[in-house]
């Protein structure tokens, strides 16, 4: 499977993601600069985490109407996988290609410890090597994390099992307890926690491998079948 | 505030304008006789923020001298932007501590993220990716809304910049005392890695090549900030606010990416990042430095505000701006990889033969000078050094156990004091995990940072106990480095080399000037026992107000190697039934003890004493037992004594517990910070081999997974305590404080 | 050329902790009669004479410069700016 990491103007997990595909996981990936690229022979896109354009306005808003975006888009109308984390998250939202926003933490502080998360839907392409309801760890660093959406959006959520990762403990306020969500029609997973900070015990944690690897196994299942 | 640059030479003399810019008499004198002639206003200027202490160590020149800068692995010692050490493997390790103390003190947020900023830039622009930054804060007690608003202001600014850049914060210490209460310490260390061969100096060589600026544009912030820095705080000075630059990490960012991309072209002569005195700094060093001259054309620099004279363009202290020499006739590759980040890049100037720095503005030379008069012949002064009276009454009195009544209730109140209680609230604001290589987060003895795609790792750790200095500023001197390598040591590494960052008083105190040399004296004498030359670090002086000095603050930032992954050992307890060992001696110690912080309120006595051949043995010792896999996890024994760092060794949230065998005067069992001590875990199979290999570890008590803490001295109960609710408390105290009301 | 003003404040239902932050320290100094505050954002725009430059500013907001699922905005043109 060949990844995209996107880099936009200070993104700074993108060295991370790289090296979580690239050396722990030992799939193809580039780190593919926001101007002049093309995303066409790419089977997945991963937005990294970071600060894009030093969160200036909102956090994602102005990488959110870059040119690369449309590609984005396109990429994820086809039906292929796209991961954002953390900034990449905001980034999605900004773009709508998931519902909601990320507001500042209700604490207004910037945190970052290993928090523990529930995987509330299994069955998706990024989560299929979980079991339902278990307890994973993830990093969190962020400042502005806390999940916002109106009533019915996140009953909406509910209705159609969106939410992919809620908090045990929720650290930021987030409406729902809310972790991470994945679009209808399943392709697009936008979460703050970082799974491509949690590839080696070494550092504290390597619960985020199933993570990558889910998409790995899926997206070869499905190129397996259509070959 | 002067602003007009149509003042001429002669009023400058005549009004002693100079003398408002920092220059004493005598030195305009001398600059008069390099000149031969009156300097003109922006002449005035460059000199004196070159001459200032912030750039030219005019008065701790003498002192510096006497450390070790020295050792087989160490690349590039005190001189260029960061001192780099070698480790092995082609690889290099770069690093350098720096205060941003006086901005802090005005405007705290900006002030500390605009350190960070300035420490970052000395690093890359060595050529090294920076990997992770450490900081060293001072703060008045926590008492009132201004040290909160300092203190949470400070931590803000340090996260909001290294967070956004992409450089994680990996530890660092915070201690509090009244001595900062006017002048809080914000020094901020960054380290960087590289291979030998992107090793890049400063320098301006090559007749002919072309000077390019790269970065933010040049606005009015900051103008005088390095003669600002080396002032006396004076109380009104919120009327200085203008003088504080404002920082841009988002920049910052895009100059990390854009400068450790040119290093790899050949087109690239040198590079050097414009911090304290901007252009007239980073200019005159590079050329000073490869023996050649600088001509540049202000017109050509890019400019924030219109209307900036020459004065202002040469001194502002806009952030996020570099200066690089390029080969002649291939500015423009370099250019287009700033392009590419959306950096604006220009030539302003060329090298020239002529040892003279020349200035142009609107077609007219707006200054000229001699290169070295501004870098290497500034003045360097001889101080007067007097012993402080009080260092005398201080020895002489005699040492005494100061009463406990409840040595349980003594502990909870220590774990509850600022400068012991957890830093959590401080360190969960960073970004401690970006870059994916920090092995221990803060909280611990020393951070480490794995090497990725080695076996190794780097160990950092920033330490100065400002109290002992203070009490006796040799020996106290001798601590701070100890103290950091004993920190590395536990850690598993070998310590390397260290950066130092010197705060002090106002030198022109005879007592002052004492304490500089006595604990520059002492930290040499411990470099030379340990093995640890200093490679770098920045002077910072003037750190006073209302005529009072702060402690003497000389703060150690140490790096040490991991060999390999597997010795990296954690400052907890680690499983139920493991032994605990105390390495070393434990005598009555409490002149500038917590214990004397708390029952005292004040610092009296003696330091405690340290013999640094002992030290040496039993870091080495302890370093073969972890390298031989014999240590579960170690710690020094610090503020608070055993007692102290016993209770840390148990949170960790494991649910651990410990009893320990304790004989003689519980007090000082307890509470003594008698020097050259650590607390070592073994597993039961182990203890014998252990014992074999420390000749001064002593057995003291069991690791048990009942959460209690449990203290028996001469076979009697001192403490018991649910562990839990000894951690909740640790963990409460500085969030308690802050939101306390005043 | 005019100067626009963009205000950009947090749509009904939006919790503002900063706003609240505010509105207890204002308390805490004793001014009992601050029943709320909000923290919003303010942009000034320098634009260009032309056709419809209310129009096109309210789309620059729709596109980037506020984010209609949380933040609502309002428009005022001063007048004009001589430089």
């Amino acid at each position: 499977m060949k990844f995209a990491v996107v880099v936009f103007p200070a993104s700074n997990c993108d060295r991370d993601m790289y090296h979580a595909v690239k050396d722990v996981l030992q799939e193809e990936a580039d780190l593919v600069w926001y101007q002049n690229s093309n995303l066409e022979n790419y089977d997945g896109i991963l937005l990294p985490g970071g600060f894009s354009y030093g969160d200036y306005l909102r956090p994602g808003a102005v990488a959110s109407t870059s040119d690369i975006m449309q590609q984005i888009k396109t990429h994820a109308e086809k039906g292929k996988p796209v991961l954002g984390v953390c900034n990449g998250f905001q980034v999605l939202t900004e773009a709508r290609l998931l519902p909601g926003a990320l507001l500042r933490n209700k604490n207004l502080a910037f945190m970052c410890h290993q928090e523990p998360l529930v995987v509330a839907n299994a069955a998706t392409k990024f989560t299929s090597g979980y079991e339902q309801g278990e307890i994973v760890r993830f990093p969190i660093a962020h400042g502005e994390g806390n999940y916002y959406c109106d009533d019915e959006t996140l009953e909406e959520l509910k209705a159609n099992q969106q939410i992919v990762f809620t908090y045990q403990n929720n650290p930021n306020g987030s409406a729902g307890d809310i972790a991470g969500i994945i679009n209808k029609e399943g392709n697009v997973l936008g979460m703050m926690p970082h799974p491509e900070r949690a590839m080696e015990a070494l550092i504290g944690s390597d619960d985020g491998l199933r993570l990558f690897r889910s998409m790995v196994e899926n997206w070869r299942e499905t190129y397996a079948a259509n070959a | 505030m002067l602003q007009t640059h149509d003042i001429g030479p002669e009023t400058v003399e005549m009004d002693k304008l100079y003398s408002d810019m920092g220059l004493s008499d005598q030195e305009y004198d001398s600059v008069k006789n390099i000149l031969k002639r009156r300097p003109n206003f922006t002449e005035t200027g460059i000199f004196s923020v070159m001459w200032s202490e912030h750039c030219s160590y005019k008065t701790s020149k003498p002192l510096l001298k006497r450390f070790p800068t020295k050792g087989p692995h160490v690349l590039q010692g005190p001189g260029e932007g960061a001192g780099v050490v070698d480790i092995g493997d082609n690889q290099a390790v770069v690093f350098k501590i720096e205060s941003h103390n006086h901005p802090s003190a005005v405007e705290p947020y900006q002030g500390a993220a605009t350190g960070v900023g300035g420490i970052i830039r000395d690093v890359f622009s060595m050529g090294a990716r920076p990997i992770a930054l450490m900081n060293s804060l001072r703060f008045g007690d926590l008492t009132t809304d201004r040290m909160k608003y300092l203190f949470s202001e400070v931590v803000h600014g340090i996260a909001g910049y290294g967070n956004c850049v992409g450089v994680p914060t990996v530890g660092g210490e915070v201690q509090f005392d009244d001595s900062y209460e006017d002048n809080p310490l914000v020094n901020a260390m960054c380290i960087g890695l590289l291979k030998h061969d992107e090793l890049q100096k400063g320098i301006a060589s090559g007749i002919g090549n072309t000077v390019i600026y790269a970065g933010a544009p040049t606005g009015r912030d900051g103008i005088h900030g390095a003669t600002f820095a080396s002032d006396d705080l004076a109380e009104d000075s919120d009327k200085d606010r203008p003088a504080v630059q404002v920082g841009d990490p988002f920049m910052e960012k895009l100059l990390i990416e854009a400068s450790l991309e040119v290093i790899h072209s050949d087109a690239l002569v040198g590079m050097q990042d414009m911090g304290a005195a901007g252009l007239t700094s980073s200019a005159s060093e590079m050329a000073s430095k490869a023996g050649t001259g600088m001509e540049m054309n202000l017109d050509l620099v890019p400019q924030r505000e219109p209307g900036m004279n020459a004065y202002e363009l040469m001194l502002s202290e806009s952030q996020e701006r570099m200066l690089l020499v390029v080969k002649q006739g291939r500015e423009q590759e370099i250019i287009d990889v700033f392009e590419k980040y959306g950096l604006q890049a220009v030539a302003v100037g060329e090298v020239i033969e002529e040892k003279v720095f020349r200035i142009k503005q609107h077609g007219e030379v707006a200054a000229d000078i001699p290169v070295d008069a501004l870098a290497e012949e500034a003045p360097v002064y001889h101080m007067p050094s007097e012993q402080a009276t009080y260092f005398n009454e201080f020895q002489q009195l005699p040492e005494t156990v100061p009463h406990v009544a409840d040595h349980g209730e003594m502990l909870i109140k220590l774990l509850q004091q600022p400068t012991i209680a957890s830093k959590e609230w401080v360190y969960d604001q960073y970004d401690s995990m970006v870059q994916t290589n920090t092995v221990v987060t803060p909280g611990s003895d020393a951070a480490v940072v794995r090497i990725r795609g080695t076996e190794k790792a780097l160990a950092i750790s920033t330490d100065a106990n400002s109290r002992y200095i203070y009490l006796d500023p040799e020996t106290g001197g001798k601590i701070a480095v100890a103290e950091a390598a004993r920190n590395i040591v536990c850690s598993g590494a070998r310590p390397l080399a260290l950066t130092d960052g010197l705060n002090f008083g106002n030198p022109t105190n005879p007592e002052v000037f004492w304490q500089m040399e006595q604990s520059v004296e002492g930290m040499s004498a411990a470099c030379r026992a340990l093995a640890t030359p200093v490679i770098g670090g920045n002077v910072s002086l003037y750190n006073q107000s209302r005529g009072k000095s702060i402690f003497p603050t000389p703060i150690v930032g140490m790096v040490g190697l991991h060999e390999s992954l597997e010795h990296i050992t954690p400052s907890h307890f680690q499983s139920a039934g493991d032994i605990i060992y105390v390495i070393g001696e434990t005598e009555a110690a409490f002149g500038g003890s917590e214990l004397q912080n708390v029952i005292e309120g004040e610092y009296t006595g003696k330091a405690p004493a340290i013999d640094l051949e002992t030290e040496a043995r039993r870091q080495q010792q302890l370093l073969a037992a972890i390298q031989s896999g014999l240590v579960q996890s170690a710690h020094d024994l610090a503020e608070g004594g055993l007692a102290v760092a016993l209770a840390e060794s148990v949170f960790n949230g494991k649910g651990l517990g410990l009893t320990a065998e304790l004989a003689g005067d519980a007090t000082v069992s307890l509470f003594s910070e008698s020097q050259s001590r650590f607390l070592v875990s073994v597993k039961l199979e182990d203890q014998q081999r252990f014992e074999e290999q420390i000749e001064d570890a002593r057995k003291i008590g069991t690791v048990t997974d009942d959460h209690l803490y449990t203290i028996n001295i001469d076979g009697s109960t001192v403490i018991q305590e649910d562990a839990v609710k000894l951690e909740e408390l640790w963990k409460g105290a500085i969030p308690c404080l802050l939101k306390s009301k005043a | 050329m005019k100067k626009v003003n963009v205000y950009i404040t947090w749509k009904q239902g939006v919790l503002d902790p900063q706003g609240k932050a505010i509105q207890e320290s204002l308390h805490s100094l004793g001014y009992q009669e601050i029943l709320g505050a909000r923290v919003g954002k303010y942009i000034e725009l320098e634009v260009e004479e032309g056709p419809d430059i209310e129009g096109r500013v309210k789309e620059m907001c729709e596109r980037l410069l506020a984010n209609p699922v949380i933040e609502d905005y309002e428009i005022a043109t001063s007048e004009e700016v001589r430089l």
